[in-house]
């Protein structure tokens, strides 16, 4: 059966939501901004960077926290169309079996290239700005997807197993916010106590935020080179933790997306 | 086997945990008929539909929709048949026009041709003025239509729809039931649950009553309702002592014998005729000076069909004999 084509579908079923409900486009477009402000200008004012400022430091770090929490939705949105009939109707379809998934993937990331854009244009209103090629821009901006998507997956089995929207989203801040902190994301990890700048190190979230750094041009000239290897080589460190999620939570998901129907 | 079955069932058992939903259930539906499928709430009727569109696998027992095996051959099984859940299963973002050209899309249909079968739909289920607005704005009986609407969007040759009128208004439960009148003139098999005797009995060529999960009775309405009893009158009087002068007065008027019940001080009496038997008798009565607290016509519902198979309200949860 058509995966492209159904999925096709599913997509646009699901963008057209986002242009139908104001608030998902509010929480796209206006928290972003919110949070470049308050963090350029609340830690910005009291942090400071050897050799690069601290506009330039963030916003590689608030894209990634960002997109992040931008792929949590995924979960409640499944959720939602579990609660809603939605999903028994797709399962009653001569339709592919995977395709419901990646379509909310898929239109989820949509949301997050918007939220992405948003964020661009506002770190340029502070002082940011990227100082690379335009290949490496792109590359960036694909490496912050990418890690993204595979998180959507993940949410995609939470979301399928735990059923219920508001369960499912307070759940995910509760794990998100923490690993979105514990990272270079917002603050140098070098005066964290031992056990917290290790887990920073291996942290994914610091690796897409040190690949983003880095394909932006927002590294200080000086900077020392990191010692862990998840940071010396941030984008294939990045891509081995997308191809694990991916390998683990496609499969998982799809099968949980097919039993959730039966019960 | 009958070769003309759209739907055979053969001793299909699903269990969750303790509860058995269906305990060993056997349905044949002819190509071209409705079977209503009769029970209360938890009966196993959704569980069934559930089956029999793919989405549950049972534990055990058979199903096939024309001749195709639900469990399988699901696919095959989905390119000929159109659900219609219990909750109406519409994107509330998506227009009504959107809703049904997705579902015709996932029906594997060009993008064209399901536009065009959306647009007729719409027209057919009194949707078009409704057509570009989001089904979030719909009420409730546009959006069981709606729903309906997306079932059929692929032609299935076999619909299965659970509880359709479930929270409808009156009006819109009368509306709803000429729209599945006219689904069966197309020639589509229909198979229909219900909790409504009357809505069985208006829109099923055969009934199947079920509870707990196994099938208590089956037949025409006509049979089930002889089994049952037809409409009858019930009188409460006031005094008991003025039963047997009621009983006279109004007995001529009955198919059967009357009967008192003194306890309860009610007459009750089987009749055929509705509304006029009731002016009538209550013309009898006038000028008796016999003092009345209740009178009314009854039809058999739903409590009533189990109260006579089962000697249990359909809302206990008591243990169900099999009849003999």
């Amino acid at each position: 059966m058509s995966l492209v084509s159904d999925s096709l579908v599913i997509t646009r079923r699901n963008v057209i939501k986002i242009r139908r409900v104001p608030d998902l486009v509010v929480f796209a477009t206006l928290s972003p901004i919110m949070f470049v402000l308050l963090f350029r200008y609340v830690f910005g004012s009291a942090i400071p960077l050897e050799g690069i400022g601290y506009a330039e430091y963030l916003l590689p770090g608030i894209l990634a926290q960002t997109v992040i929490f931008g792929s949590t939705v995924t979960g409640g949105a499944l959720a939602e169309d579990l609660q809603k009939g939605l999903i028994d109707r797709f399962r009653s379809l001569p339709m592919s079996r995977a395709a419901v998934l990646v379509g909310r993937t898929v239109a989820d990331q949509v949301l997050n290239v918007v939220s992405i854009v948003v964020m661009l244009l506002t770190g340029l209103a502070v002082g940011w700005r990227a100082h690379s090629s335009v290949p490496e821009f792109v590359l960036a901006l694909l490496v912050l997807l990418a890690f993204a998507f595979s998180i959507s997956w993940l949410m995609a089995l939470v979301g399928l197993v735990v059923r219920t929207p508001e369960v499912v989203n307070n759940a995910s801040f509760i794990v998100i916010f923490p690993l979105t902190f514990i990272a270079n994301t917002f603050v140098p990890t070098d005066n964290f106590p031992t056990v917290l700048r290790v887990f920073a190190d291996w942290n994914p979230v610091s690796s897409v935020t040190q690949a983003a750094r880095e394909l932006f041009g927002n590294t200080a000239a000086n900077a020392p080179e990191p010692d862990a290897w998840s940071l010396q080589h941030p984008v294939v460190y990045t891509l081995i933790w997308v191809g694990i999620i991916l390998a683990v939570f496609v499969p998982l998901s799809i099968r949980q997306y097919e039993k959730a129907a039966d019960r | 086997m009958n070769v003309t079955a759209a739907i055979e069932v053969e001793g299909l058992v699903k269990a969750y945990g303790e509860t058995r939903a269906l305990d060993g259930i056997d349905l044949e539906v002819e190509q071209g008929t409705v079977l209503g499928l009769l029970g209360p709430n938890g009966a196993g009727k959704t569980t069934a539909v559930r089956v029999l569109s793919t989405l549950v696998k049972p534990d055990a027992g058979r199903a096939r929709v024309v001749g195709l095996d639900v469990a399988t051959q699901a696919d095959a099984v989905r390119a000929v048949i159109g659900l219609t859940g219990q909750y109406a299963a519409v994107d509330e973002y998506l227009t009504g026009f959107e809703n049904l050209e997705m579902v015709g899309q996932l029906f594997q249909m060009s993008r064209r041709d399901a536009r065009a079968r959306a647009a007729e739909l719409l027209e057919r289920f009194d949707l078009t003025g409704a057509a570009k607005r989001p089904a979030k704005t719909y009420s409730g009986g546009m959006r069981r239509r709606l729903d309906i609407a997306a079932s059929l969007i692929a032609r299935p040759r076999v619909l299965f729809l659970d509880e359709p009128t479930t929270g409808l208004d009156p009006r819109s439960r009368l509306g709803m039931w000429e729209f599945i009148e006219g689904l069966v003139t197309d020639g589509t098999t229909i198979l229909l649950t219900t909790q409504y005797l009357d809505e069985a009995d208006r829109l099923a060529d055969r009934i199947a009553v079920i509870d707990h999960g196994r099938v208590i009775a089956r037949g025409t309405a006509d049979e089930l309702k002889a089994q049952v009893g037809g409409e009858r009158l019930e009188f409460t009087l006031a005094v008991a002592a003025d039963l047997p002068r009621l009983r006279g007065l109004v007995e001529p008027l009955g198919i059967e014998a009357a009967s008192l019940d003194e306890p309860t001080r009610r007459l009750t009496l089987p009749v055929s005729g509705g509304t006029a038997v009731l002016r009538n008798a209550l013309d009898r009565i006038a000028d008796s000076g016999i003092a009345i607290v209740d009178v009314g016509l009854r039809r058999p519902d739903l409590d009533d069909v189990f109260m006579t198979l089962t000697g249990h309200e359909s809302t206990e949860t008591t243990t169900t004999q099999e009849p003999a």
